[in-house]
């Protein structure tokens, strides 16, 4: 229990980084509750028949961006004042800043179809703050589609995430990379951070697994059976294609970028026993660095630094988790019973996230679930408690959320949740779907 | 009644002995829980033979169950519970018996390899030899592993060095040995566990004097089940060292 309050403190502490600095600067609360924010849809100003899908589209997306970022407590559009607000002159302060709306801030807006162009004006608004209530004003246009949409309204959210959230970017424009088998083969496939626009990436035909994409978005390195056994391969999203990158023989797998996307770091059994082995981002200057039998696999860097990896290892028996340095010295396991799995270093270098069976054996059925531990002082918490198997947790890059594989539903199936274990949501629903890999911005 | 309880103590105790030992050996298989006796669960067995044949030719299955009500064979049909048949299919087949009773269902399986018939013979004295793959389909065996091991079992020691006598007898035999593990675990973890198993499998043929060139290693970790369903003797099936004739 004290162990659990403990990390609590500290998962609060990643949660919501710099808030109290923020709530001082914009003198709009006090404490750790959550802000409460208000977005009315916004006002449809054109007469374009396109206009009312698009504003329906542009509402939900926004909504539900601002309510999974985490750090804000969304009041219920039932309480909100009657009458449609489009600009600044529809705002009547004193009916959003008492109950029952009682909003700390306030976003809304227009959005408009003239001719092929979408046109939304959006605006923040600090409630308290009568005087001087403008915190942020944002003019987009685009060209008028669904897709356009949902892109405008991640891009607002985004901005309010970034200057209400302590300064932290949002992830409403980050993408998923994972593993589907919905064309008969395993393949990697692409979402948007909430399940929109799920769409194949590889049409290879072969098995796919692990895929990771590179900290600038532009590669994805995953491995393939295209070549007989499992293979690095690597995918370019500029190109749409597989690009040039050396084959290392035995079973090579689980690619891992350093943060800045200069290093490969991978297992392969060319030695005949799976080892931790580093490259260059090409392939070139190879490097191994366990030398212990049995499997290794699964390497993660400490992306604050890239002087530390954490991995899985069989060496002592049923899989760990372990840390090295990043030249494969000061050797550290970190997990002390149990089946323990698919690290995932968050971006604050703080935790990891794993999978864990922790009570492993005979009359101890116990499930894989998600943990998180604090890595400098080992204390650990569980984020999933809902059945199913549970594997291949990855961080968001703001550090708040956490995508991973379940089978509570049945088939595997991804899910995102917030780091403190809530806001569970599913998040594909057809064939099976596993290895989710969070992109860094 | 003496002599009933004197049985039942030594029933009591035979099972004691084998969740004991059990319990040390496959740490996932939970004990055997004392209740009543249960009704005694169905045996099932299927052969066949001869267990390869070349296209066209026959083959007989043959099957023997006790304590089943209701036996049928995947692709023919209920049959009785014992019995045998001719059957002659034209690609390689896995028979699968269910034999169902009031102690539960089992299965037996039997696999019966199909080989092109070889082309018309230009040299007349190949025409007695079967090819090299029905001849790798018969002598090669596979080797299983416990859960989450991926050392040589014991009584695998026997079939490790028939595999590398056969093997030796025929260096021209080039072939590959796929690493399996059953579905439980991580994808990952599961690729490099089934590359220590296909490993391990290398080198005891290695050391049994095989050549290495003669040898290819692929893991498919619990990508390729041979068996798909969550039971302890499907997941036995699919821990294996698989041998395949040829090098892809």
């Amino acid at each position: 229990m004290k162990r659990f309050a403990v990390l609590s403190v500290l998962l609060f502490a990643l949660v919501l980084p710099a808030v109290s600095q923020d709530w001082i600067r914009t003198g709009t609360g006090v404490g750790g509750e959550k802000l409460r924010l208000a977005v009315p849809d916004f006002k449809i100003i054109s007469a374009d028949s396109r206009s009312a899908a698009l504003d329906k589209a542009f509402n939900d997306v926004l909504f539900n961006d601002l309510r999974q970022s985490g750090i804000f407590e969304m009041v219920s559009k039932s309480f909100y004042p009657l009458g449609a607000i489009g600009g600044p002159a529809d705002v009547h302060l004193d009916q959003w800043g008492t109950p029952p709306p009682k909003a700390a801030m306030l976003a809304f807006g227009s959005l408009g179809v003239n001719g092929e162009s979408l046109q939304v004006q959006g605006w923040l608004f600090d409630v308290k703050n009568a005087q001087n209530p403008q915190v942020l004003a944002k003019q987009y246009r685009e060209s008028a589609t669904a897709e356009n949409a949902r892109r405008i309204a991640h891009r607002f959210a985004d901005e309010i995430i970034f200057r209400l959230g302590g300064g932290v970017s949002g992830i409403a424009e980050s993408k998923l990379y994972f593993i589907s088998n919905r064309t008969g083969h395993k393949e990697v496939w692409a979402m948007d951070y909430d399940g929109a626009a799920q769409h194949p990436v590889t049409r290879l035909g072969s098995i796919s697994l692990s895929p990771r994409v590179s900290p600038d978005n532009s590669r994805i390195a995953f491995s393939s059976f295209l070549k007989g056994g499992p293979n690095i391969a690597m995918w370019s999203l500029e190109l749409s294609r597989l690009v040039n990158f050396p084959s290392f023989g035995g079973t090579t797998l689980s690619p891992a970028w350093s943060s800045d996307g200069s290093r490969i770091a991978f297992s392969s059994s060319r030695s005949g026993d799976p080892e931790i082995y580093v490259c260059d981002q090409y392939g070139n200057n190879l490097k191994r660095l366990t030398s212990v039998h049995g499997p290794d696999v699964s390497p993660v860097w400490n992306p604050k630094t890239n002087a530390q990896i954490a991995w899985v290892s069989g060496r002592s028996g049923l899989p760990q988790i372990f840390i090295m340095e990043s030249d494969g010295t000061n050797v550290q396991r970190i997990t002390d019973q149990g089946y323990a799995v698919s690290p995932s270093w968050s971006p604050n270098g703080q935790f990891l996230a794993f999978a864990w069976v922790r009570h492993y054996g005979p009359g101890a059925p116990g499930a894989s679930d998600i943990y998180i531990m604090d890595v400098a002082s080992r204390q650990w918490v569980q984020l999933t408690h809902d059945g199913g198997r549970n594997d291949f947790p990855s961080w968001s890059p703001d550090g708040r959320h956490i995508v991973y594989q379940s089978t509570r539903s049945g088939g595997e199936q991804i899910w995102s949740m917030l780091a403190d274990g809530s806001q569970q949501t599913q998040l594909t629903f057809s064939g099976s779907n596993s290895q989710p890999n969070w992109s860094w911005k | 009644m003496k002599h009933r309880k004197m049985k039942l103590s030594v029933l009591v105790l035979a099972l004691a002995t084998i969740a004991v030992v059990g319990g040390c050996k496959k740490k996932q298989v939970p004990a055997a829980p004392p209740a009543a006796p249960p009704p005694p669960a169905p045996k099932a067995t299927l052969s066949v033979s001869p267990e390869s044949i070349d296209r066209g030719a026959s083959a007989t299955l043959t099957w023997s169950t006790q304590d089943a009500t209701n036996v049928s064979i995947e692709g023919i049909g209920s049959v009785q519970p014992s019995g045998s048949k001719s059957v002659s299919p034209s690609t390689s087949t896995t028979y699968r018996l269910t034999a169902t009773g009031a102690g539960g269902s089992v299965d037996a399986t039997a696999r019966l390899t199909v080989v092109e018939p070889p082309p018309p013979p230009s040299q007349p004295q190949a025409e007695a030899a079967p090819s090299d793959e029905a001849l790798f389909a018969q002598s090669a065996k596979d080797i299983y592993f416990d859960y989450d091991r991926y050392d040589l079992r014991a009584e695998d020691k026997a079939a490790i060095e028939a595999d590398a006598a056969f093997f030796k007898a025929h260096p021209s035999m080039k072939f590959t040995i796929e690493g399996h593990c059953d579905e439980r675990g991580s994808t990952d973890y599961n690729m490099a566990l089934g590359d220590n198993r296909a490993n391990a499998a290398r080198s005891a043929l290695i050391q049994a004097g095989v050549p290495a060139n003669q040898i290819r290693v692929i893991s498919y970790g619990k990508e390729k089940p041979f068996c798909t369903e969550s039971t302890e003797s499907c997941w036995q099936q699919n821990r294996r060292a698989h041998f395949v004739y040829g090098q892809k």
